[in-house]
């Protein structure tokens, strides 16, 4: 019990865990993992499941990631939990959408938009010239 | 005194739009806070992430991913993060600024250059530019979530692969302080590595399942986190922006009420000696 491993879980949002650990469980995409002080470094990806982490004074902590990536060095534990669900579909649908949206968006009446743009600024400008004619007009 | 009723309908004007940008500035106040917290929580993950990929760089895999390789930079994207909403200064106008000098930096060089747009200002402001975008997200709100960054970068990440850009750049607005933000411009692809803190040389992962599934999984959500952690930090740059731009607004409709009130009295008092006048006038003619 000489030993201890770090560990750190983090999300993209926010830190969720970071201590040390006698013993750590993480769901790899190969099966479930257990991580003693001392492993060999290794990187691997997480599925969906739970991460349990047993501290040096016997306690256990549960997470649950959605899924992530996982980095052992000998003495640290890397964590990188994903915070949106994702599958090789999902994120080729996402990037299809992308394109669509800027497409649509370059296919709108550019230049029609750019008049009214203009034209509404044109008018805000007169009426604050007006404005300060006015005003000038007035302290005469 | 016919300038009279106008100036007051005109204070009472101002005065209302002066209640409008003050309770903005305090709005953004309020929001820049929660801002600044969520630019503190991602950092974490972007270091970890960084440290693991300088890691990996260090590794001797016997697989070299493209994201990792050095080419010639014949085509060039930049992902550009703006804010959906305006009202906040010059912080678009600055990082557009910025984006169009690099641009013109690359087609010198001889370079083609391929927009990827976060946020609705800088959809509309390279539209009108008529430079090509490739791809686009916008209204992603105050909290952006990683989730809407995924399918964007996508599109950047495949056209890396498929060799359609040789370099991924980031331009977003990098927060100073509350007074200032400055536009920076990041190198993504190929990726930049920091640091070896005493790691052996000649050693490597065990890689499970393999080396190219692995890196690529990481390589992505490195960009991905580092799009993010821009994302997020420009949302607290227009909070700081807009509360700046909106407490100055708030002094200047302050002034002017000031100026016009004094007007208001002049008028006023000039409308009373005249009518005071005409009464001892027309006594004295009677």
């Amino acid at each position: 019990m000489a030993t201890t491993i770090h560990v750190d879980i983090v999300s993209a949002e926010g830190e969720i865990f970071s201590g040390a650990a006698a013993m750590v469980f993480v769901p790899a995409v190969m099966g479930e993992l257990g991580i003693a002080p001392r492993h060999a470094p290794l990187l691997t990806m997480l599925k969906a499941g739970e991460i349990r982490v047993q501290t040096p004074d016997g306690e256990e902590h549960g997470f649950y990631v959605g899924g992530g990536a996982l980095e052992i060095q000998p003495q640290r534990v890397t964590v990188l939990a994903d915070t949106a669900l994702r599958a090789k579909d999902l994120d080729e649908a996402a990037a299809v959408a992308a394109k669509q949206r800027a497409e649509e968006a370059l296919r709108e009446r550019t230049d029609q938009i750019g008049i009214a743009e203009a034209q509404a600024e044109l008018l805000r400008a007169v009426a604050q010239i007006k404005m300060l004619e006015r005003i000038r007009k007035l302290r005469r | 005194m016919a300038g009279a009723k106008e100036i007051r309908s005109k204070i009472a004007s101002i005065k209302s739009t002066q209640k409008i940008t003050k309770a903005m500035e305090m709005v953004a106040a309020s929001k820049m806070r929660k801002a600044q917290e969520r630019m503190r929580a991602a950092r974490p993950y972007a270091d970890k992430i960084r440290t693991v990929i300088g890691h990996l760089r260090l590794a001797n895999p016997d697989y070299r991913h493209p994201f990792l390789a050095e080419r010639e930079a014949k085509a060039v994207g930049l992902i550009v993060i703006s804010t959906d909403r305006g009202l906040c200064g010059s912080l678009n106008a600055n990082v557009f600024k910025q984006t169009l000098i690099s641009v013109r930096e690359w087609q010198d060089k001889g370079a083609e250059v391929q927009l990827c747009v976060v946020g609705s200002k800088a959809l509309q402001f390279f539209r009108r530019v008529r430079l090509p975008i490739a791809a686009s997200v916008t209204h992603l709100g105050d909290r952006p979530h990683v989730a809407s960054f995924i399918g964007t970068v996508k599109v950047m990440l495949d056209a890396y692969v498929e060799g359609r850009i040789d370099r991924l750049l980031l331009v977003n607005a990098e927060f100073v302080n509350t007074m200032s933000q400055r536009p920076q411009v990041r190198q993504l692809l190929p990726a930049e590595t920091a640091d070896q803190h005493g790691l052996q040389e000649l050693w490597d992962y065990i890689y499970e399942p393999s080396a190219a599934e692995l890196l690529e999984g990481f390589l992505t959500r490195y960009i991905e986190s580092q799009v993010y952690q821009g994302a997020v930090e420009n949302v607290a740059c227009e909070m700081a922006a807009r509360m700046v731009a909106m407490k100055s607004a708030t002094d200047n409709a302050g002034n002017l009420i000031d100026e016009l009130q004094l007007i208001y009295n002049k008028a006023r008092q000039a409308a009373i000696t005249k009518e005071i006048s005409e009464i001892v006038g027309g006594a004295a003619a009677v």
